[in-house]
């Protein structure tokens, strides 16, 4: 169906299938994750079931993105009857279709436990891992399959474009997105209507909208979840940018590794085509849009805008200056406006609801949710949205259930390689931009890494700087040679042939490198180290004096002579006869934990 | 040694035919898609080798430098072969504090080679890659396409062999 006016939307979304219509509908998530675990299998299995049954009018099935649950994936969501199943393996599909679909019985066993309750949380909205959550950017993923348009537009989808075009004038529409409040999610923060402002106001016939799908930091994976999940609302905020900025083309620049995301945004992108949603003359109007997708080839630097640009052009993908801001000369030289996936999966939300509502989300200078990827030393790893000011300490232990074994919490790393630690004393900041960057810390693009108590903080620090240092794209001297000396020293702290001086070294060469580079990578690739270096110190210093073991350590006393810390052991560096006190041999120990974990007696000490 | 490089007769000639066919196809300003280019000719030949990288060049109209700056400016891209098995180890930060490095370490002490280096027996390569978005399965190796997820040191041992195993049966 071609889609002319608004009009002839309303009359398509209302001739779709809705979830009503359908007796029961079984949501399965297909996202990375739960791919990796087989759930495209479990999909086809109930595909088939259904068929051999001949139910697919009552039986609703769809392969939606994530849920968000991801550490307890693969997940089965059943609606109505709000039930969530997890850890589905193959062999539980049989039992799920005999007995909830045809029977309408809870298979209770693969109910999600909380953690220290012996009862099976029934409502899937009531876990808690849902009830602090508030999806906004997050709406459709694991709610429509991502690949089927119909299921997009029954959810309003193109609506807040045809609204755009049909009532509102481009001014009009960057002073809905400026009063909403919202700020770039990419990290910086920034107004999305302020930038939209300036690009708009720069006069040239050709401009550019970009998409920033780039998502470098390497524990995070919103924006990957976002574009495979709900592409379509990728496309429509663009296009509305478009419309807001005088641009009539659109680019997506993604990360080759995501090859899921990448195919799912070509579908949509090509759907939206057939159906008059990109091309020329949008909703009967004058306004024209289209995207291309540029891939990218792995450069952490090729999230930063202008290197980008640089990238989207065909060369090496180094930073440039600034000014001349995108917004001035981006893309071929052309005004461009660079906004993150996640900005834009706000767009259509807050064309719909109009501003004020967004701006009562989250605090006064931080309007609106956030989205985390939470991982680590944390039960529940996943994807989790948040109205802005919710505290550090809730997303952990509320929503991420605290450590998996009860262990304490010795820091949450946020930012990712450009970002710092945050210590258990400040978990109750409330998260937002200005309160994280009063205790030194900073939002970032939405990595959240939980480590516990047995985590090395010095070695942390080096692997960010092996990272950075690895990924400076070698431009500025400051960045590739000073970051390089940083984790040289890292290296020899941590190898124990480092020295007291080293300590001073690393804080004036990190301080340096900050003030001196030329892009964002260099002036925030010090963080890690600087950050764990002023909540951490002693560790540092142990390394220095190199009172700091690294190997375990077998208690006599306590040995029994068990023999289980030496079969488990990867390395085989433990000797010892049946009955005879065991010994690690120091220099081959690779401080993995297998034998703590094996002992009997507690006899093992750790480094 | 030039003549060596510009020696193309090395190369697959029937996977240039479908590169030429690629290159043909493209629209719009060509040398800006350099990077595609790249992408699609690694998918032809697993690797690019520097006689393929001076073609490409030819092709797009480009200098080989810039073509040899590019790719090795990107990590995604191999100048050298690469093994039957591409063994990833993810060394995202989720993967990293469950214990990756040492599930690396062991992997390349069990292939016998070194980093982004084929082993000698043409089997494997032993990459580190980022974020593979399975942090909920941490710490996470690809085998191929293969994912094996919230692995133990002593796990790996198995799926080294398993990889061997497979090259006895073949
Ligand atoms: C080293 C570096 C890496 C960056 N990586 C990303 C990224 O992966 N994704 C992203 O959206 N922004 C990234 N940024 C921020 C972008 O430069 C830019 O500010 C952002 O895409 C703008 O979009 P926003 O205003 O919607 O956040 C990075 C910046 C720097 C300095
Ligand atoms: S950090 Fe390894 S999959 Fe995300």
């Amino acid at each position: 169906m071609l889609i002319k006016d608004l009009k002839s939307l309303e009359k398509w979304k209302k001739s779709l299938p809705k979830k009503s219509d359908f007796r029961i509908s079984v949501l399965v998530c297909a996202g990375t994750s739960c791919i990796s675990s087989e759930a495209d299998l479990i999909i086809a299995m109930l595909e088939g079931y259904i068929k051999e049954h001949n139910i697919a009018a009552e039986v609703n099935l769809v392969k939606t993105g994530c849920f968000g649950f991801c550490g307890q994936g693969p997940i089965i969501k059943i609606e109505p009857d709000d039930i969530t199943y997890v850890k589905v393996k193959v062999d539980d599909v049989e039992e799920i279709f005999n007995e909830h679909l045809l029977n309408n019985n809870t298979v209770k066993r693969l109910l999600y436990k909380e953690p220290f309750e012996s009862e099976a949380t029934e409502d899937a909205s009531g876990m808690q891992f849902y009830k602090k959550q508030l999806r906004v950017a997050l709406r459709n993923c694991g709610e429509i399959n991502p690949e089927i348009i119909g299921d997009y537009i029954v959810n309003d989808g193109y609506l807040a474009l045809a609204k755009c075009l049909d009532e509102k004038t481009p001014a009009e529409v960057v002073e809905i997105v400026k009063n909403s409040g919202l700020r770039g999610r990419g990290g910086g923060g920034f107004s999305t209507g302020l930038k939209w402002q300036y690009t708009a106001a720069v006069k040239d016939d050709e401009k550019y909208i970009i998409c920033n799908a780039d998502e470098g930091d390497p524990g995070a994976f919103m924006d990957r979840s976002i574009c495979e999940g709900d592409p379509h609302s990728i496309i429509e905020s663009m296009a509305i940018a478009g419309y807001a900025i005088g641009a009539e083309n659109g680019l997506i620049y993604i990360r080759a590794e995501y090859g899921l995301a990448t195919e799912r945004l070509r579908i949509a992108i090509n759907q939206a085509r057939e159906h008059g949603l990109l091309g020329k003359n949008l909703f009967g109007s004058d306004f024209s849009f289209d995207i291309e997708i540029k891939l990218g080839a792995g450069a952490f630097v090729c999230g930063e805008e202008t290197a980008l640009i640089r990238s989207m052009e065909g060369y090496r993908g180094e930073p440039d200056k600034k000014p001349p801001f995108p917004s001035e000369s981006g893309y071929r030289g052309k005004p461009s406006s660079v906004n993150n996936v996640e900005t834009f999966a706000n767009i259509p939300a807050i064309i719909l609801n109009g501003s004020e509502w967004f701006a009562s989300l989250g605090t006064e200078k931080s309007n609106g949710t956030k989205v985390f990827a939470l991982a680590g030393h944390v039960r529940n790893i996943g994807l989790v949205e948040v109205p802005m000011g919710t505290t550090l300490r809730e997303i952990v232990y509320d929503i991420g259930g605290g450590h998996p074994e009860g262990k304490e919490i010795k820091a949450i790393q946020i930012g990712g390689p450009s970002g710092g630690v945050i210590v258990k004393e400040y978990f109750d900041t409330p998260v937002d931009y200005e309160s994280l960057l009063e205790i030194g810390a900073m939002m970032g693009s939405g990595g959240l890494i939980v480590m516990d108590e047995d985590t090395d903080m010095v070695e942390v620090a080096k692997f960010y700087l092996d990272f950075t240092q690895d990924e400076s794209c070698g431009k500025c001297t400051p960045c590739r040679i000073g970051t390089k000396r940083m984790y040289e020293i890292l290296e020899r702290l941590t190898n124990m042939e480092g020295e007291p001086k080293d300590l001073e070294k690393l804080e004036v060469l990190g301080n340096n490198i900050k003030h001196a580079s030329l892009c964002g990578l260099g002036q925030t690739a010090p963080n890690p180290v600087l950050s764990t270096m002023h909540f951490f110190k002693e560790e540092y210093e142990a390394y220095a004096y190199r009172t700091k073991r690294t190997a375990y350590l077998i208690e006599p006393k306590k040995c029994i002579g068990c023999t289980k810390c030496a079969r488990v052991c990867p390395v085989n560096c433990i000797e010892g006869k049946v009955r005879e006190i065991h010994k690690i041999i120091e220099s081959d120990c690779i401080a993995c934990g297998a034998c703590f974990t094996a002992c009997p007696t507690n006899a093992i000490l750790k480094p | 040694m030039k003549n060596k490089i510009l020696d193309f007769s090395t190369l697959d000639q029937s996977l240039l035919k479908k590169l030429d066919a690629y290159i043909d196809a493209l629209e719009g300003d060509r040398q800006e898609q350099l990077i595609h280019v790249l992408h699609h000719a690694q998918k032809l030949f697993t690797y690019l080798p520097h006689n393929l990288q001076l073609y490409i060049a030819h092709a797009l109209d480009l200098s080989g430098a810039h073509v040899n700056g590019v790719v090795t400016f990107y990590s995604f891209f191999n100048e050298e072969p690469v093994g039957k098995y591409t063994v990833s180890v993810c060394m995202g930060t989720a993967c990293f504090v469950k214990g990756a490095d040492k599930v690396l370490d062991r992997i390349l002490k069990l292939t016998n080679t070194k980093k982004n280096v084929m082993s000698e027996d043409g089997l494997f390569t032993v990459k580190d890659v980022r974020c593979i978005g399975a942090c909920g399965l941490a710490p996470v190796v690809t085998v191929n396409e293969k994912v094996y997820g919230n692995l133990k040191v002593k796990d790996v041992d198995a799926i080294i062999e398993s990889c061997r195993g497979d090259e006895h049966v073949d």
